[in-house]
């Protein structure tokens, strides 16, 4: 049984530099790194010490706050550093590969005629865990939790972003399996979102509500999906998962060995060879882009809600693209007088480039301006396909007022949901800080 | 023109951080940021932005004004003049008003950036792009004759108590024009109503006579009005009035850039044209009903959108997102609130001939109740769906 979703409020914004469907293996990095901070809320405490042999699988770190949340090493090799910044807090934990992967054996297991509970360790143990978030709060999910339904996305609407059909295509049998798996951990239903690209590949999954998507980004949210099937209340809680972290899971369960495999996109304007790479996941970014010089930002993720590495830093832990984009640390003359300018973007109207829909843009990371009061109303709803009042709700966030946040549905959002609300609003805005700090109050006064 | 960047850049240094006019820095970066979009990079959330920012709006705004101004500028001349020669040259009229109106203009800028800078130095933040519309705004809503040091006494006014005592620019609660406006008028009743301040020389020459439309009909009384203009005075703006609100139809074209642009907010501009309409149809059909009305309700309700002030009110002021309600819903009502208690004003307050001022001050006070309601009804609707989802798990149990 299906719903489809039709979003029709959002901006699909077209970028310069998509990747071409074609996979290539990318060059094994030298070394791979766990980075604590893409598990949001997790207190990272380590398993081992630096210069400990480790196989693909074993734990790397654990969350201090409930040891059964396991972070796993994605290859085999010795610990060689344990990166901290400011108060010792854990920033990168680099893994020297060995030339080849041995991995830790879990053994095989059928997930549909396992017990709940050994699938729950099963899966925590290998470190899936890991690839498991928790709605409300966009954090890490905890392993004690059974959670309402579990969400998956298989629909890419970010710019650039990877084409998750095409990531899928040779992983369906892996990927029906970490459904299997799934479906033991919660006492509802698996929702699978999909588009044209991934309905092909995944109709014949079973065990889930199959849901068609379409629509202008953030269609592809999973924020946004749960909001138009079933919206997150207060009290609740819901699993979200990253498509091709399914077929992670899934694999372990078919091997019995962690394979994080991932398949990212290269892309943006100054990019090189726009291809997907076959990669570990951790692996160094420097693999697929070399150096770049100070002019190119190298971003893991996508444009709206990626994170910035400088050369030689690890992609992020739950990324499938990797863009690289140009810096606009330049003065632009006369900015400011409206029709002008047309090459950059705009979806407000003061520019013609609403002009040209089909037109690709080369976007820089300029701010095209500066932060300012709050002034221009409307503008905010127009990109956020949500029954939210989304300035209100930034400004509850940044009031601190937790009463007022809660009725305006806290809960049912996450930073990414935001991303193009900090593209559009003319205040130069940063709404995706703004509840991300919303939510971190949320969790140290209500929890 | 690498060498204009590089003086800005020398120049700028005495402002960097750390040395010792660092606090002066704001009033230097509006003039740098004038002349160039800064080179500021995206630091957090996400790595591109829209190439729109506040500048670029209010300077559409500050281009959907010209055509009204340009008109207001003509035709106090031409008001005037036709009075006292039979033929009037087009540079000749809008010679005359240039030389009355620039000057307003002048010391509205002067004054209003000159607050707004001190308190941008003051406050540590960038100065806000806010006043360049509030700046012209206000002479154009003035009447032609007013006194250079009205004006500048209304726009500290306007400024200092109707937006920086608030927090300043994005957290007034009433429309800093109006507040102008509405200071000068209350303060100075003589140089701000009647029926010798509509045309420039008019309290000085005896010959020359200006009274509004609106004035004529609320003197009128029960008798019939001795209304001179036909509509298609009114639709062009041929009449007397304040500066710039006299030509609907130039006002018509700022609004369409204005909405084209979606820089003002078409709901709005829509539903305050439907409010007084239906006020003014309301009041038309009086005489149907047995009540005899007088010369204000009886005028014609099409005529009743194009004279005063009312379209100018409508387009330039009632949209200013700031004291407007927020939400969709929200700026339906206030809209069409607006031009049902302006239309209002007009029939029931002799002494203020025009409403839409005090219309749209009233519903910038009440903007906030409308979305409060508005917004309320979203808590609710969240509220229920909550309810029934743990319902719905206790019959499960």
């Amino acid at each position: 049984m299906s719903k489809d979703i039709r979003i029709k409020r959002g901006l699909t914004l077209r970028l310069k530099g998509e990747a071409e469907k074609q996979v290539v293996e990318a060059p094994r990095s030298k070394t791979y790194a766990i980075k604590p901070p893409d598990f949001y809320s997790a207190v990272p405490k380590m398993a081992v010490k630096e210069g400990a042999t480790v196989l693909a699988g074993d734990v790397l770190f654990f969350s201090k706050y409930d040891e059964k949340l396991t972070f796993t090493s994605p290859v085999s090799g010795t610990l060689k550093e344990i990166k901290r910044a400011e108060k010792r807090r854990i920033i990168e934990v680099i893994v020297d590969a060995d030339p080849t992967d041995s991995f830790k054996d879990f053994g095989k297991m059928n997930a549909t005629t396992s017990t709940a509970e050994a699938v729950r360790d099963r899966l925590f143990e290998s470190g899936c865990g890991a690839f498991l978030n928790q709605r409300p709060y966009d954090i890490v999910a905890s392993p004690e939790d059974t959670p309402k339904a579990i969400f998956i996305s298989a629909v890419s609407t970010a710019p650039l972003s990877a084409d998750i059909g095409f990531v899928l295509k040779d992983k369906v049998a892996a990927f029906q399996e970490g459904i299997n798996a799934l479906q033991k951990l919660t006492s509802g239903k698996i929702h699978l979102s999909v588009d044209d690209s991934s309905e092909a590949v995944l109709k014949g999954i079973t065990g889930v509500e199959l849901h068609k998507v379409t629509g202008p980004h953030p269609a592809g949210n999973v924020g946004v999906q749960i909001h138009k099937i079933d919206p997150i209340n207060i009290g609740e809680r819901v699993w979200t998962v990253g498509a091709e972290d399914v077929s992670i899971i899934g694999n372990v369960f078919l091997t019995g060995q962690y394979h994080p495999d991932r398949t990212i996109a290269l892309c943006g304007s100054e990019a090189k060879d726009h291809k997907y790479y076959k990669i570990k996941i951790g692996a160094n970014s420097s693999d697929l882009v070399g150096q770049v010089s100070d002019d190119v930002r190298i971003i893991s993720g996508d444009v709206l809600t990626g994170t910035k590495l400088s050369n030689n830093q690890y992609i992020g832990f739950f990324n499938n693209t990797l863009t690289l984009i140009p810096e606009g640390n330049k003065y632009r003359m006369f900015g400011w007088l409206p029709f002008t300018y047309n090459n950059i973007h705009s979806h407000s109207k003061t520019s013609l480039s609403w002009l040209f829909p089909k037109k690709k843009y080369a976007l820089t990371t300029n701010l095209n301006g500066e932060e300012r009061a709050l002034v221009v109303t409307g503008e905010m709803e127009e990109v956020l396909p949500m029954d939210i009042y989304p300035m209100q709700l930034l400004k509850a966030c940044i009031a601190g007022d937790i009463e007022k946040m809660e009725n305006l549905g806290i809960y049912e959002v996450a930073p990414e949901d935001f991303a193009l609300i900090d593209y559009v609003n003319t205040s130069k805005l940063e709404a995706q800080d703004i509840i991300r700090l919303g939510l971190d109050l949320m969790i140290t006064e209500v929890g | 023109m690498e060498w204009i960047r590089q003086k800005l850049d020398q120049f700028k240094v005495p402002f960097n951080k750390g040395n010792k006019l660092e606090k002066y820095a704001p009033a230097i970066n509006a003039l740098d940021t004038f002349l160039y979009t800064p080179n500021h990079t995206t630091k957090k959330g996400a790595h591109v932005r829209d190439a729109v920012d506040l500048k670029r709006t209010m300077i559409t705004v500050v281009l959907a004004l010209i055509p009204a101004l340009i008109f207001g500028m003509w035709n106090g001349g031409y008001q005037y003049l036709s009075q006292i020669q039979s033929e009037v040259g087009f540079m000749e009229a809008l010679a005359h008003g240039a030389w009355k109106i620039l000057p307003m203009i002048a010391v509205s800028y002067g004054v209003g950036l000159g607050i707004e800078f001190a308190f941008a130095i003051f406050r540590g933040h960038e100065v806000n792009e806010g006043y360049l519309v509030t700046g012209l705004l206000i002479p154009m809503i003035m009447p032609i004759d007013i006194p250079l040091w009205m004006v500048a006494l209304s726009v500290i006014f306007a400024v200092v108590i109707g937006k920086e005592a608030f927090g300043g620019t994005g957290m007034n609660i009433l429309n800093p024009a109006l507040t102008a406006r509405a200071f000068a008028f209350f303060a100075y009743p003589t140089f701000m109503s009647g029926n010798q301040v509509w045309v420039s020389e008019a309290s000085n020459i005896d010959g020359v006579s200006g009274e509004t439309i609106l004035g004529t009909l609320a003197a009128a009384g029960k008798e019939a009005p001795n209304v001179t203009y036909s509509a298609l005075d009114m639709f062009s703006g041929l009449i007397p009035g304040s500066i710039a609100e006299t030509s609907t139809i130039c006002i018509l074209a700022g609004a369409l850039i204005l909405v084209l642009t979606k820089v003002g907010s078409w709901r709005i501009i829509l539903s305050a044209f439907i409010g007084a309409s239906v006020m003014a149809l309301i009041f038309n059909a009086l005489p149907n009903m047995g009540i005899e009305g007088n010369a204000l309700t009886n005028f014609p309700w099409y005529q009743h959108l194009i004279i005063g002030g009312l379209s100018f009110g409508i387009v330039f002021m009632a949209t200013d997102p700031v004291s407007a309600a927020q939400t969709l819903k929200g700026k339906w009502i206030y809209g069409f609130l607006i031009g049902f208690f302006a239309v209002m004003i007009r029939v029931f307050n002799p002494a203020y001939p025009e409403g839409i001022m005090l219309a749209i001050l009233l519903m910038n006070v009440f903007a906030p109740a409308i979305d409060h309601y508005v917004i309320q009804a979203n808590i609710n609707r969240r509220k229920k769906r909550a309810v029934s989802a743990s319902g719905q798990i206790k019959t499960a149990v």
